[in-house]
């Protein structure tokens, strides 16, 4: 047996294919493994699926394939119980939807013509016909050949003629060199895009004729490799062992030895079952010598002899080695598993996975927002980063819709069977523009998460998507674009909005449009949330958010928020004027409604609460801020599963639990609180007095006044300038109240400088973060017993850790320092109106910093309507006004204030 | 049978073609937005009643405002581009059903090729030794055939190759009849449909005897460097080559820096002439282009270094500026090598005809 070397087919190009990716045939590619399975007609399994129309699982068929190596999927639905045509379609149509599957090239196979035909009007890529034929004449043959090479294929021509198949060695040449030079000299088809199957038939199967069946086809590979230039050689190898069937060592042995053949005399491409082959090597000595006898025909008796072999050879266990690693996932834990099905679109085993994570929830929905919104956050990075695109997402989409439609059962038990639907969100691409995949997209990631969606399409001018808006009581609007028009469009669609006073929550999205946009020219039209959403992974989240009652309000804030520093930071950009003057902040102050009946506190005046309960206080604990601290990012309990950080912060987690337990037991730390309630109204000039509250309440006697600074750059014309002030009632019109605490924990320096000394660094740091997380655990119960027992204007509260940590309770409690009321030497009145320094022993330092350092101060707002905010940056006018309100030097007001100064 | 383009034999064409670097325009839509168009515009006094709003459909204005289009061509031959681009990009019965603008495609397409037509001859006359060209444009229309638009549905699809190949075949009419010199296939974001288009025009093609030479420009969509249906650049190429085509290349979605290795895979593996044309950098906040045709050309040098192209030009975003400096630029350089005797005894054959 020699080698053949195909002399000229150097010159000509190398046989290119390809799915999503090519796939170069050529010598360095090697044997091109093509696999067998998704075939009716060769596999009763498939053939099934395929009649009863399980197409999932008919697609894990190829996918399986793909996994085991084949570089090639043959696809074959002829079978007479079938609508041929339209299987073929429907199965490739599932395919380009699996991008990890069509990234290989589809070999379309039929002796029909037109299923052939049908699916080659159904792939992208450039696929390989299997196969056209002589049978029925060269006119037919080269009307197909035509179309083969038009639709932009390859093609496997079978060696069979008008006379019928090749069964020796001549027939084979003769047919095959006749195929090639019409395909070549008339069609004009490329010669590296012709492959032949010049016939595998069963060997040993007791007929003398067939003996040589093997050896005439490796002699017909050779020497069509010698003389037809570019052609390649391809057959379907499991039909040659075909006489063993029940006997898969066997087989598998078989396949591999014809293999071994074969690919030395020049085949190219193999249909196999890319699962059922054995290594050479591997085969023992004396099985390989009774296959090679009848694979060779090297002896007369050879059948006789592996027949009698095949007997004491028992089908080999061997364990699947790709199966076993397609699942090492599945040993992950629970989050990364959820994130790899969700990145790898894998919905096998998610209603298990679903399954656990509920029952470890507190609630079903908890695991939307909680580890699938992780693994959707893991899939818009990757989309963002390129590393993902757009078919893998629309997966991933799949995966997350499977994974709701488990949960909806649960949810809406949950909810006594009321909420049906997370919301109603109208979609629409605006007028003048007619993209609409993106809007697709984010439809169907909406309607994976349970969003009642309705897309109005494209072109939608803003009358019609008002008037749809309103009748159908949408809880949202997206609107789309992908032109720059578009973007005018959308400013003048929220102007509409404004118009009908309308409140319904705007989202913007589409190629073209940006934050800054949406934050510069559309948000300021619209006196209700305009929110820009980067990617359809994102679209969910914000939807989310927006129908959550208890996230909505901070979330619209911060958007807000963050927007305004957009538009200043453009402002800033384009050099324009970025403050109003203060008394025009101060007329547009925020106007709270003060006809609501104002809660008298129960208990006046000043409290002190030494020696806190520690156990309600370790119950009251944010975690989330405590893993930051130690710059694990992440939100509890999530971050103890996060596939990166999990395993560290599970330690820490451990670690803080022992440390809090000993803190407990052994009364290491003290928490104290020290709180007041005060009669108050706000004056003129952004200021609030606080009275004398032993005297009764006739509120004549101020015992201090708290200055607060007002918003003063630019915005909108409907948006107010915030400050505190607004949040208290005006005096005259009614008598309202407002309070002060100081919480500390203390004992944690000199425990932390104990663990120091024995050089336990670690221990130094976590007691010192502990009592951080104590003393911000204090305010939160504190806060939490002011509202329902000693001022008592939320008697029925009952809310959770989390709903309390995402500040979902009526008023606020803004500390000095912070956002809303940034200078720091109001905690000096603050203090004073406490005695705090004196009560629970906190004391301020120059700088106005509280020690110890573990403690939170700040004021009680009750008004349902007061909100957190940014003061953000101040004018001149407004220093000079403080300083004066004060009785500061200029220079010590601008020392203050520095950070809210414009430079 | 027709062995020459318009004004010019084939075997000169391909010896320009051979010898230096060719150039496409810019963009027609940055160029028609100057004009700041009403409504008004778009419908002119034939579509005063039609239904549906028109404003936006730039493919109309070759009917109602001729004018406006064919100056944008000349402004483009004036700086020295040798193809105008068709103003045809959604003028398909696909596309134009969303302005129930169906009935008139085909007008639509001869229309858009006229404008070219009459600015590319009245320039051909002033320079006759560089005649100028006419191409087709055949958009990628607003269906995709490899992806289902319903996630519960994925093997939905909501356009067939049929549909595709006879809303292409109305198309490449028009634009032959209207005078277009070649047809380019471009911003092919689903491969299927544009296998459908050039299956189309190859049979349009063998029908009519045309030797009209094919482009076909693919769009690579975002950071993930494949395609919106996901195939890798080569894999595209590897799918559209059976054609015959004049040059395979890149067009839209980026700008010169983030194509450029996009550009040099094709280059790498494809045996064709190679044609570029990118948009003026990415968009700013504002949906607006702000790379400046110095910025642009120099992002644009190494296609020319590299010997990545043949043909360059600009898409979204750029001006007769930008491709002004594109051209300035790319003079000194040689055009990407004839890559293989196959490619040039596919030309012979071409010539033969």
């Amino acid at each position: 047996m020699k080698i053949a070397k195909n002399k000229s087919a150097a010159q000509l190009p190398d046989m290119v294919l390809c799915g999503l990716e090519p796939l170069v045939v050529n010598e360095v590619t090697g044997f091109v493994n093509v696999g067998e399975r998704a075939n009716v007609t060769g596999s009763a399994k498939f053939a099934r699926l395929v009649r009863e129309e399980q197409y999932e699982d008919a697609v894990e068929v190829a996918r399986q394939q793909v996994e085991n190596g084949a570089q090639i999927l043959d696809i074959n639905m002829d079978d007479a119980m079938l609508d041929g045509e339209a299987a073929m379609v429907r199965y490739l149509n599932l395919l380009a939807a699996e991008p990890d599957i069509a990234r290989v090239p589809f070999m379309i196979d039929s002796s029909k013509w037109p299923i052939i035909e049908a699916g080659l009007k159904s792939v992208q890529g450039k696929a390989i016909v299997n196969s056209i034929s002589l049978k029925e004449g060269e006119a037919l043959f080269i009307e197909h050949a035509k179309k083969v090479k038009a639709y932009g294929a390859a093609v496997i021509v079978m060696a069979f003629d008008e006379d019928g198949q090749a069964d020796t060695y001549e027939r084979r040449i003769e047919i095959c060199e006749r195929a090639y030079r019409t395909l070549v000299d008339t069609v004009g088809f490329q010669p590296q895009d012709i492959v032949f199957d010049p016939n595998i038939f069963p060997i040993a199967t007791g007929i003398a004729e067939h003996n040589n069946y093997a050896v005439d086809f490796f002699n017909a590979t050779a020497w069509i490799k010698e003389h037809l230039p570019g052609a390649k050689i391809c057959g379907g190898v499991s039909n040659v062992s075909f006489s063993f069937r029940g006997n898969n060592a066997v087989r598998e042995a078989m396949h591999s030895v014809f293999l071994y053949h074969a690919i030395r005399t020049g085949m190219d491409m193999g249909i196999v079952n890319a699962g059922m082959i054995t290594v050479y090597d591997d085969i023992p000595k004396d099985l390989l010598e009774h296959i090679e006898d009848v694979m060779l025909n090297r002896r007369e008796d050879a059948t006789d002899r592996l027949l009698q072999f095949a007997e004491s050879v028992r089908s080999s266990g061997q364990q699947n080695q790709a199966a076993q690693d397609r699942l090492a996932w599945r040993e992950t834990s629970l989050q990364e598993r959820i994130t790899h099905a969700l990145v790898k679109g894998i919905a096998d085993f998610i209603e298990v996975d679903i399954e656990e994570a509920r029952q470890q929830a507190t609630k079903p929905l908890d695991v939307i927002e909680g580890p699938l919104m992780t693994g959707m956050n893991v899939v818009g990075d990757l989309f963002g980063a390129g590393k993902m695109f757009l078919p893998q997402v629309v997966k991933s989409a799949r995966v997350m819709k499977k994974a709701v439609a488990y949960l909806l059962p649960y949810i809406e038990a949950e909810s006594d069977g009321e909420q049906k639907k997370a919301g109603k969100i109208l979609l629409a691409t605006v007028k003048g523009d007619v993209h609409d995949i993106g809007k697709n997209i984010v439809g169907v990631v909406l309607a994976c998460n349970n969003f009642e969606v309705i897309d109005l399409g494209v072109m939608v001018p803003g009358e019609k998507i008002l008037e749809e808006a309103i009748k159908q009581d949408v809880d949202i609007i997206g609107l789309s674009g992908l032109i720059t028009p578009s973007l005018d469009e959308m400013v003048d669609f929220a102007q509409m909005l404004q118009e009908k006073n309308l409140t319904i929550p705007l989202l913007i999205g589409g190629a073209t449009t940006s934050k800054v946009h949406t934050a510069v020219k559309i948000e300021p039209e619209y006196n209700a949330p305009v929110i820009h959403v980067l990617d359809a992974s994102r679209s969910v989240p914000v939807a989310t958010k927006l129908l959550s009652k208890e996230q909505k309000p901070a979330f619209v804030a911060s958007v807000e928020e963050e927007y305004q520093g957009v538009r200043e930071q453009n402002d800033r950009k384009r050099g324009q004027k970025t403050f109003v003057p203060l008394e025009e902040a101060r007329a547009r102050a925020v106007q709270l409604d003060w006809s609501l009946p104002i809660p008298k506190p129960n208990a006046l005046g000043v409290q002190v609460l030494k020696d806190y309960p520690l156990e309600e206080v370790i119950s009251r604990i944010d975690w989330t801020p405590f893993f930051q601290s130690w710059e694990l990012h992440g939100k509890f309990p999530a971050i103890l599963d996060d596939s990166v950080v999990g395993e560290e912060a599970r330690k820490l987690y451990e670690d803080a639990q022992e440390m809090l337990a000993d803190i407990q037991n052994q009364k290491k730390l003290q928490c104290h609180a020290v709180f007041g309630l005060f009669p108050a109204s706000s004056i003129d000039g952004d200021q609030t007095e606080i009275y004398e509250w032993a005297s009764g309440e006739d509120r004549q006697q101020v015992k201090a006044v708290l200055h607060h600074i007002r918003q003063q750059t630019s915005r909108p014309a409907n948006r107010p300038f915030r400050s505190l002030a607004d949040f208290v009632g005006p005096k005259g019109q009614v008598d309202d109240y407002m309070g002060a605490f100081v919480v500390t924990c203390t004992g944690a320096e000199a425990l932390a400088k104990a663990y120091e000394q024995e050089h336990d660094d670690y221990k130094s740091i976590l007691v010192k973060a502990l009592a951080d997380r104590l003393a911000e655990a204090l305010a939160e119960r504190l806060h939490e017993r002011v509202r329902q027992e000693y001022w008592g204007y939320a008697p029925a509260e009952s809310l959770s850790n989390d709903a309390l940590i995402r500040e979902a309770y009526q008023g606020i409690r803004p500390a000095p320092g912070y956002p809303a009321c940034p200078e720091h030497t109001e905690k000096a009145t603050l203090f004073e109106l406490l005695d705090a320094t004196s009560a629970i022993g906190v004391t301020l330092t120059d700088s106005f910093a509280m020690s110890p350092a573990a403690s939170v101060s700040g004021w009680y707002f009750w008004h349902p309507d007061s909100r957190y905010f940014a003061v953000g940056k101040i004018d001149q006018d407004q220093v000079e006004n403080y300083a004066t309100r004060k009785s500061f030097e200029l220079k010590q007001a601008e020392k203050w204030l520095r950070p809210m100064l414009n430079d | 049978m027709s062995q020459s383009l318009y004004n010019t034999p084939l075997e000169s064409f391909y010896e320009t073609l051979n010898r230096r670097i060719m150039f496409l325009d810019g963009a027609m839509g940055t160029m028609i937005q100057r004009h700041s168009l009403e409504e008004d515009d778009f419908r002119g006094d034939r579509f005063r009643e039609h239904p549906s709003p028109l404003k936006g459909n730039n493919d109309l204005l070759s009917i109602t405002r001729p004018d406006v289009i064919e100056s944008i061509h000349s402004a483009y031959f004036e700086i020295g581009c040798d193809f105008a681009t068709t103003n045809s990009f959604n003028a398909n019965v696909i596309a134009q059903a969303d302005y129930g603008l169906e009935p008139i495609v085909r007008e639509l397409n001869r229309e858009a090729a006229a404008c070219a037509r009459r600015a590319a001859d009245a320039w051909t006359q002033k320079t006759p030794d560089q005649p100028r060209y006419v191409v087709g444009a055949l958009g990628p229309t607003n269906r995709t055939a490899s992806l289902s638009p319903d996630v519960n549905d994925p093997g939905l699809r909501l356009v067939s190759f049929d549909q595709l190949k006879e809303a292409y075949q109305e198309a490449a009419l028009g634009l032959v009849e209207g005078g277009a010199d070649l047809l380019m296939i471009e911003t092919v974001f689903d491969t299927l449909n544009a296998k459908a288009a050039l299956y189309a025009v190859n049979e349009l093609k063998e029908q009519h005897g045309w030797a009209i030479p094919v482009m076909v420009s693919g769009t690579i969509t975002d950071a993930s460097g494949r395609t919106l249906s996901g195939q890798t650049p080569w894999a595209f190429a590897v799918s559209m080559l059976h054609g015959d085509l004049l040059s395979i290349g890149l067009n839209c979605a980026l700008g010169a820096k983030d194509m450029a290795p996009h550009l040099k895979e094709l280059a790498q593996h494809v045996n064709v002439r190679i044609s570029a044309h990118p948009n003026a950098g990415l968009p700013n906040e504002f949906g607006q282009y702000d790379q400046t045709p110095e910025a642009m050309a120099a992002e644009v040098e190494p296609f020319c270094t590299h010997d990545y192209v043949n043909i360059l030009g600009g898409c979204c975003g750029t001006t007769p500026d930008h491709i002004k400096a594109i051209i300035d630029m790319a003079k000194a350089y040689q055009p990407r090598p004839l890559p293989s005797k196959t490619q040039r005894s596919l030309e012979s054959s071409h010539e033969d005809r």
